[in-house]
């Protein structure tokens, strides 16, 4: 009988694993390129055991050391974190199989560095996903940001080598700047860093202070992308696309928005929050990120810049979810978690093999193509329909919570906000496949997507659909986290 | 045998590194006195760890020097506050004895090198004594027993850079005046009280009210105590005797020398003087207080702005230097606690970061520059790995000892002086990362030379990789140095008279 702490370590170790043995098989490239599916499978087995676990109403955690007093490195898995982890974990062997199919039929070189950070990377989330404290959590966060440093500037052109820049500077100084003072802060008021079920500032922090608290941790958290300081993921789309589709669509923005959801929900608590009005502002910062982002992807005409604007607008979902303080809508915020990153993640497989298979990037380009990738176009369709919120796609089940929730909590320009940028995620998101099928050819493009990519992508597609009726567990388990 | 040791250690510690440093001298072999060398400050290490078990026995050791019982006698006092810098001085000098076997011959003649080892001893035996010794008068001669063998030991530079020798006769002078500013001061108040041993001198000093030559000579002793540890703006003589002096010194110097007289320091203003006193009250809010504020920025942005690598970590170490007062200054129990952790760890990270660039001047065999830099990252991993670890550490990132430091000492102005000074603290860690971070990208992403091949020489690197374990270990289990320096407090500050 293994205890339940082991599979914490079966989860978040086979990255680690794998990561260091890459290098060691650079010459053997299939055995090299097998290694990342099969540590995915191992984890997804760690993280569907303690998701059963945590569903049960179990406690899952572990203290690794003492660095002084109430400061630990420790492991402690909330529902929340045990679906992240999920997520996290079952996507990888999609994004592995697919990199693989990405990077040979590109031609990328310097494989084995890819892979290899990539497998850190992949670590890092999933020991966000399961960290018990706050620095555990900064710790990790920050290894992801440098973890993800040399796959953004894979290309190492000069473009790239910008963008790069432009992302750490925004991630990590944020994060400097903010997020660590923010739990310096948290860490003098109540003499731990660690994080409890109904938040641990009551009694401890000043009212008044909650919002400036809440400013620097919101403002601290660059991962969750809330203007001003999302810039870095528009610049971040330099990066080979199964980046783009596992990292920052799935790994490294989910892990910005879980850390804010449980900021928000273990830090200062739902009621906390309710009772001090301290997210008031983040509610309004936060539809107002959504709008104007929904409004900035229609103007994009690359495909990927598109999805990455499209990725930051349903982030402020998220967090906006989390900000309304309601049990409703932290459900919703946390299944948006789930239901977004299916179908986000499957919208950049698409775009990636559009580019593999026909080397196009842009959307003015695709008219008339859709006959000669209609599979991958149908994909496309299917996910948005997801990202839309149209049953029976899994997203309608989380904008509807969402909604719930703002209603419940009386804020109506809420449902406005969700509604007019319902509409605009129709319409940039359809136009692309409405362009390939019903508009006109210009030339002829021959066009071949190696299998590697068909099949991932047709997986995380399906995903999106049976999550809509295998919906019932995330549903309890996110109950069990609000109640 | 054991017992005669175990209780004659308080005087041990200081005579055994000051009888070698004799014996050195007359070895004609380079390499018999640097293993003599070795062993002694190995041997003075261990010594200085059974003290530590002694003290948390006893939690203070008093040892009477001939037998000569004081306050008539000379008084050696161990307790839990000076034996902080006691591991800190034992520690670092093993370490960069076992670091300068390598180095010290590429920089001095063969004929000179037993004479720097026998300095050398001096020097740690100085140090030593200064942080042991209970007597006023006493602490005056360690003083300059440790000052003028560091002189010498900076002055053997010359050997490669004659601009050395300037260093050394800076150093020597200001030195001085600081030595006889003490000794004027400690004339006074024997004058006042008539008693050297600095317990007594305590209690009468609080039978002693509006004394205006008490005021005096707390004014004179303080002064000279902090032109010895550096405080800004008596710290013009550290930046160029620690870039001019024999590379292994510097590691030596920068990581001990000022760290004594910060003891001395904190012993003067919260042990012999009383910290409700008015007196010590205002020094520390209207002198000490701003003056580490004015170092913390000012070395910092000296440091952004310096070339050379050396004299960029030397002013490094006044902006650090400007952390440990300041945690003094605020005064309070927890953050006097949080300037002797920083004591402890800032050791670890300066003495690190010199040894690296020294090793890389060592292969390069020139002064190291920003521009020098180039392209060394790749040619040297082992010492880059360190530098950036140890870098990190100084910058103050989780999971090294730098950060423990840091988190203590704004948890500690936090809740004694509100956030102002939180935020200052903050400013200028952020600003050291400006100069940190130059210094890393030139050695990682700037091309070096194309003939740049180096071949790490194990000899050189094993002290580095020991010192950046200890960076890490102590970011990793903070408890012994943490539950050490606030016990240390406790003890500095606990009777309030």
């Amino acid at each position: 009988m293994i205890s339940l702490e082991t599979y914490i370590f079966i989860t978040i170790l086979p990255p680690l694993f794998v990561c260091l043995i890459t290098p060691l098989l650079s010459k053997n490239e299939n055995l090299r390129d097998a290694l990342g599916p099969v540590g995915g499978i191992i984890s997804s087995y760690g993280a569907i055991e303690i998701f059963t676990a945590v569903l049960e109403g179990k406690n899952i955690s572990i203290k690794l050391l003492q660095i002084s007093d109430g400061i630990f490195i420790s492991f402690d898995v909330t529902p929340l974190g045990a679906i992240f982890g999920l997520v996290a974990s079952v996507l990888w062997i999609f994004a592995a199989i697919y990199s693989v199919g990405y990077m040979r039929g590109n031609q990328e070189k310097n494989q084995t560095r890819f892979y290899t950070y990539y497998a850190i990377a992949v670590h890092a989330a999933l020991c966000i996903a399961y960290s018990g404290d706050l620095l555990t959590l900064f710790i990790f966060y920050e290894v992801l940001t440098f973890s993800t440093y040399p796959l953004v500037t894979h290309k190492q052109n000069e473009l790239a080598l910008k963008a790069g820049r432009l992302y750490m500077s925004i991630l990590v100084g944020s994060s400097v700047i903010f997020l660590l003072p923010a739990i310096i802060w948290v860490w003098i008021l109540t003499g731990s860093l660690e994080m409890s079920k109904h938040g641990v500032l009551d009694g401890y922090l000043n009212y008044e202070h909650a919002p400036y608290l809440l400013a620097m941790f919101a403002f601290g958290i660059g991962k969750a992308a809330l203007i001003p300081i999302h810039k870095w993921l528009p610049a971040a789309m330099v990066a080979p696309t199964p980046v783009s589709a596992l990292l920052h669509a799935v790994a490294v923005v989910k892990a910005g928005v879980f850390t804010m959801l449980l900021v928000l929900t273990n830090i200062f608590g739902i009621d906390f929050l309710s009772k001090t009005g301290a997210s008031i502002w983040l509610i309004w910062l936060a539809s107002f990120t959504l709008l104007i982002t929904s409004i900035i992807a229609v103007y994009k005409d690359d495909i990927k810049a598109r999805l990455a604007y499209s990725t930051i607008s349903q982030l402020s979902y998220i967090t906006l979810g989390g900000a309304l303080a309601s049990a409703t809508a932290t459900q919703g915020a946390i299944l948006h978690i789930v239901t977004h990153a299916a179908g986000k993640i499957t919208l950049f497989f698409v775009a990636g093999a559009i580019y593999v298979g026909a080397k196009i990037s842009k959307i003015s380009e695709l008219n008339g193509h859709g006959k000669s990738m209609s599979l991958m176009l149908l994909a496309f369709f299917i996910a948005s329909l997801s990202i839309i919120g149209v049953p029976p796609m899994a997203g309608s089940w989380s904008k509807f919570f969402l909604m719930l929730g703002a209603a419940e909590s009386g804020y109506l320009f809420v449902l406005i906000v969700f509604s007019i940028s319902t509409i605009l995620n129709a319409y940039y998101l359809m136009e692309i496949p409405a362009r390939a099928f019903f508009l006109k050819k210009e030339k002829e493009i021959k066009v071949k997507i190696p299998v590697l990519i068909t099949i991932p992508t047709l997986c995380t597609c399906l995903l999106t659909i049976i999550l809509f009726f295998a919906f019932e567990p995330f549903q309890n388990l996110t109950s069990i986290m609000v109640k | 045998m054991t017992d005669i040791i175990i209780k004659n250690l308080p005087i041990l510690v200081v005579l055994c590194p000051l009888m070698m440093s004799l014996f050195v001298v007359l070895i004609p072999n380079t390499f018999i006195s640097w293993v003599v060398t070795l062993f002694t400050t190995l041997i003075t290490f261990i010594f200085s760890l059974l003290l530590y078990q002694e003290v948390y026995q006893y939690s203070s050791i008093s040892y009477a020097l001939g037998n000569w019982i004081p306050p008539l006698g000379i008084e050696y006092v161990i307790d839990k506050v000076s034996i902080i810098p006691i591991i800190i001085i034992t520690l670092i000098s093993f370490l960069t004895t076992f670091f300068a076997s390598k180095i010290m011959p590429a920089e001095i003649n063969n004929s000179s090198i037993s004479k720097v080892y026998s300095l050398w001893l001096l020097a740690i035996a100085g140090l030593i004594g200064l942080v042991t010794t209970g007597d006023a008068f006493n602490l005056f001669v360690f003083l300059e027993i440790s000052s003028l063998a560091s002189v010498a030991l900076v002055a053997m530079g010359a050997q490669k850079d004659k601009q050395a020798l300037v260093a050394a006769y800076n150093y020597l002078i200001l030195g001085a005046v600081g030595a006889t500013f003490y000794v004027i001061g400690v004339g006074l108040l024997y004058g006042i009280t008539g008693t050297l041993n600095l317990a007594d001198l305590s209690s009468r000093i609080t039978e002693i009210n509006d004394n205006k030559a008490l005021v005096a000579g707390f004014g004179f002793m303080i002064v000279g105590i902090m032109v010895k540890a550096a405080v800004f703006p008596l710290h013009i003589w550290l930046p160029r005797a620690y870039a001019y002096a024999p590379s292994a010194v510097s590691v030596l110097l920068a990581a001990t020398a000022t760290k004594a007289s910060l003891y001395i320091l904190a012993r003067i203003l919260f042990s012999v003087f009383d910290i409700s006193d008015t007196l010590i009250t205002l020094t520390l809010t209207y002198v000490i207080l701003p003056l580490s504020i004015i170092a913390m920025f000012a070395g910092t942005i000296m440091a952004i702005y310096e070339k050379d690598i050396k004299r960029l970590l030397a002013h490094s170490s006044i902006a650090q230097i400007g952390y440990i007062t300041l945690a003094f200054a605020i005064g309070t129990k927890a953050s006097v606690a949080a300037g002797f952790i920083h004591m402890f760890n800032h050791a670890l990270i300066k003495g690190a970061l010199f040894m690296a660039i020294t090793s890389m001047s060592f292969y390069l065999n020139k002064r190291i520059t920003i521009n020098t830099l180039s392209g060394l990252g790749r040619a040297m991993p082992i010492t880059f790995s360190c530098f950036v670890i140890c870098s990190l550490s100084l910058a103050g990132v989780p999971l090294t000892a730098g950060f423990i430091s840091k988190l203590y000492i704004i948890k500690a102005s936090i809740s004694a002086e509100g956030v102002w000074i939180a935020l200052l603290i903050l400013a200028s860690s952020a600003l050291s990362v400006i100069y940190l971070w130059k210094m890393i990208e030139a050695m990682w992403f700037h091309e070096g030379p194309k003939d740049l091949v180096i071949k790490e020489n194990p000899t050189v690197y094993i002290a580095l990789l020991m010192i950046t374990f200890l960076n890490i270990y102590f970011g990793l289990d903070a408890s012994i140095v943490v539950n050490s320096s606030f016990e240390a407090a406790d003890q500095l500050l606990g009777v309030q008279k």
